[in-house]
């Protein structure tokens, strides 16, 4: 835990000095708090914000992963299968097609989180306040395909290419030229989103014996379930909202820490948190790090290095998740 | 000697179907109870019910004085203890921390136990004879093996009412008999112990008590020999059985299925 956290100060560093200008160690942490011209510049008003961004959405991304697969009690859960991603890419989407802001401007973040918000509520509405988890999937499922297709529409229906080139470069997700209002923004809700999936903890651990189990040991088990999909949405969203589609995080994040801290879901929480932290702050490094004429965007480096993980953890657990509850 | 349970006038509706229509019965501490019944009769409702699992349409499940479906979760949880049927667990936890999740009513964590939770975790792996295997990951056990940690588990409550729905369905006769003798020793100690169960002659050498339900009603309510004639498995359960005293139990031989037909329930009571 406690290395996590080192190494996840060591990669923020670090993501202060690396960019197209490239600003030593020392320099880069003095700049923080101290006036050294224009290091001061790169290192406070473009380079800190995606710093604090990749942490704070990486740690989100990764404590809604863990939450969500204790809730459903499957180790391949992750944040799309209640569709406040799509729907939130959907409201931003929404915003650009309407050519009413640019990729960077705060109508974005609120129209994506808008989105989530609805989905979420469309989600609850369809299942029902006590609707069963299986019931919640499906119509999660339903709500991100809608949402997705709403998105696919808006970009084929787009009479302006400009529009169309910002929709598909913003779903691809990035952390490029991100401000401290796009912290101020999105960190209320992904620090509450967090907090509210942390204190489920104990909840989660007794759902590892099943419902019936759970609610007998004084669990409120709807309870829970409202409130993880709706914190995982609401982190989800905000999450999306300012850096566009990162996947993978979430799904990945708990396996990496389960070797290390056991399989009870209290106990994967804050380090899956912690180990999504790190993924994203050291991939948006990286994305800075490859040669390439503009920067490699950060959801498609997610993706390909997530997707093998992924594979891999199915082969590796074929016989377990042939007996895993759906 | 904890106070035993109260079941009045209860009717459970789920959905369009009454599952249990007007049950009455006293079932006392310091007593082994089985429920039995055929499929469809309401055993692991009333089960569910009386655990605060689901609310009664009319009547009260008494706990002592208390209302079990008037009192908070929490209070609930550190007073009867519920092992469902087929249970498993999602996880590759071990089996120490499995049974421990029976101290989260009392507010404590696997990873915190105070020294009351030690020891009833020690006390409850003793119980079903699992000492050994506190380290194994219990997702690798046989279904023998789990079956006991997750009864160690409802074991660990340490709650004045145990309810266990088929703990034994799923197991080779020696873990039958060895479930029963933990169970019926809980009750010994001083617990409100009710099992559903489909085996009736291995039920009627454990039960001090034997409660048979149909469709729903209370059918006859005694000791096992009492319950299970031969009359009334061929009113109950359709089958036409022969019904002999054998040691502590009955020899019950299942001869033939009787044609079925939606006939009227019968309402003897003993």
């Amino acid at each position: 835990m406690s290395a996590l956290l080192a190494l996840i100060l060591l990669l923020g560093l670090a993501s202060l000095t690396v960019g197209p200008a490239p600003i030593p160690f020392w320099t880069a942490a003095k700049a923080l708090v101290s006036d050294e011209g224009s290091a001061s510049v790169i290192v406070r008003d473009i380079r800190l914000p995606r710093a604090l961004l990749a942490v704070l959405i990486g740690g989100t991304l990764g404590v809604t992963g863990a939450a969500l697969q204790g809730l459903l009690r499957n180790p391949l859960a992750d944040s799309t299968v209640f569709g406040a991603p799509q729907a939130a890419a959907l409201g931003a989407v929404l915003v650009l097609y309407f050519g009413l802001a640019g990729a960077l401007s705060f109508a974005l973040p609120l129209a994506a989180i808008l989105g989530a918000l609805v989905s979420i509520a469309l989600v609850v509405v369809v299942a029902g306040r006590e609707g069963s988890t299986l019931v919640l999937v499906l119509a999660g499922l339903a709500v991100g395909s809608l949402a997705g297709a709403a998105t696919s529409l808006a970009i084929s229906l787009s009479p302006n290419p400009f529009a169309v080139t910002e929709i598909v470069f913003w779903l691809l997700g990035s952390l490029e030229d991100r401000s401290m209002v796009h912290v101020w923004l999105s960190a209320p809700f992904l620090v509450a989103a967090s907090a509210a999936l942390l204190a489920t903890g104990p909840a989660l651990r007794a759902l590892s014996l099943g419902e019936e189990t759970a609610e007998s040991l004084g669990v409120n088990v709807a309870r829970t379930r409202l409130i993880v999909v709706g914190a995982s949405a609401v982190g989800a969203g905000a999450a999306v909202a300012v850096a566009g589609a990162i996947g993978f995080v979430g799904l990945v994040a708990p396996h990496l820490v389960r070797p290390l801290v056991g399989h009870d879901p209290a106990r994967t929480l804050l380090p899956a948190g912690l180990a999504g932290a790190v993924l994203l702050t050291a991939a948006d490094c990286a994305v800075r790090l490859i040669p390439s004429g503009v920067e490699v965007r950060i959801g498609v480096l997610t993706a390909v290095l997530g997707v093998p993980v992924f594979l891999w953890i199915i082969a590796r657990r074929r016989s377990a998740l042939a007996e895993a509850p759906a | 000697m904890s106070p035993g349970l109260q079941i009045q006038g209860l009717s459970v509706r789920l959905g369009r179907r009454d599952v249990l229509s007007g049950l009455g019965l006293a079932l006392p501490a310091g007593r082994l109870t089985v429920v039995a019944g055929p499929n469809g009769a309401g055993k692991t409702t009333l089960l569910r019910t009386v655990a605060g699992l689901i609310r009664p349409t009319v009547g009260a499940v008494l706990l002592g004085n208390a209302s079990v479906h008037g009192m908070t979760r929490a209070a609930r949880a550190t007073r009867i203890a519920y092992l469902p049927q087929a249970g498993g667990v999602s996880w590759p936890l071990p089996v120490r921390d499995v049974v421990a999740l029976g101290r989260l009513p009392h507010g404590e964590a696997p990873d915190a136990l105070r020294s009351e939770g030690e020891r009833a975790v020690a006390e409850a792996i003793t119980a079903v004879g699992l000492v050994g295997f506190e380290d194994r990951p219990v997702t690798e056990l046989s279904g023998g093996e789990r079956a006991r940690a997750l009864l160690a588990r409802a074991l660990a409550v340490e709650a004045p009412v145990l309810l266990a729905d088929e703990p034994v369905a799923a197991l080779d006769p020696r873990h039958q008999l060895l479930v029963l003798a933990v169970l019926r020793e809980r009750a010994r100690a001083g617990s409100t112990v009710v099992a559903v169960m489909h085996d009736l002659a291995l039920a009627s050498r454990f039960a001090d008590r034997m409660v048979l339900l149909d469709r729903g009603r209370l059918v006859a309510d005694g000791t096992p020999a009492a319950v299970l004639t031969a009359a009334r498995l061929e009113a109950v359960f359709g089958i036409e059985a022969a019904v002999a005293r054998e040691g502590e139990g009955l020899a019950i031989t299942p001869r033939r299925a009787l044609p079925m037909g939606e006939g009227p329930l019968p309402t003897s009571s003993c």
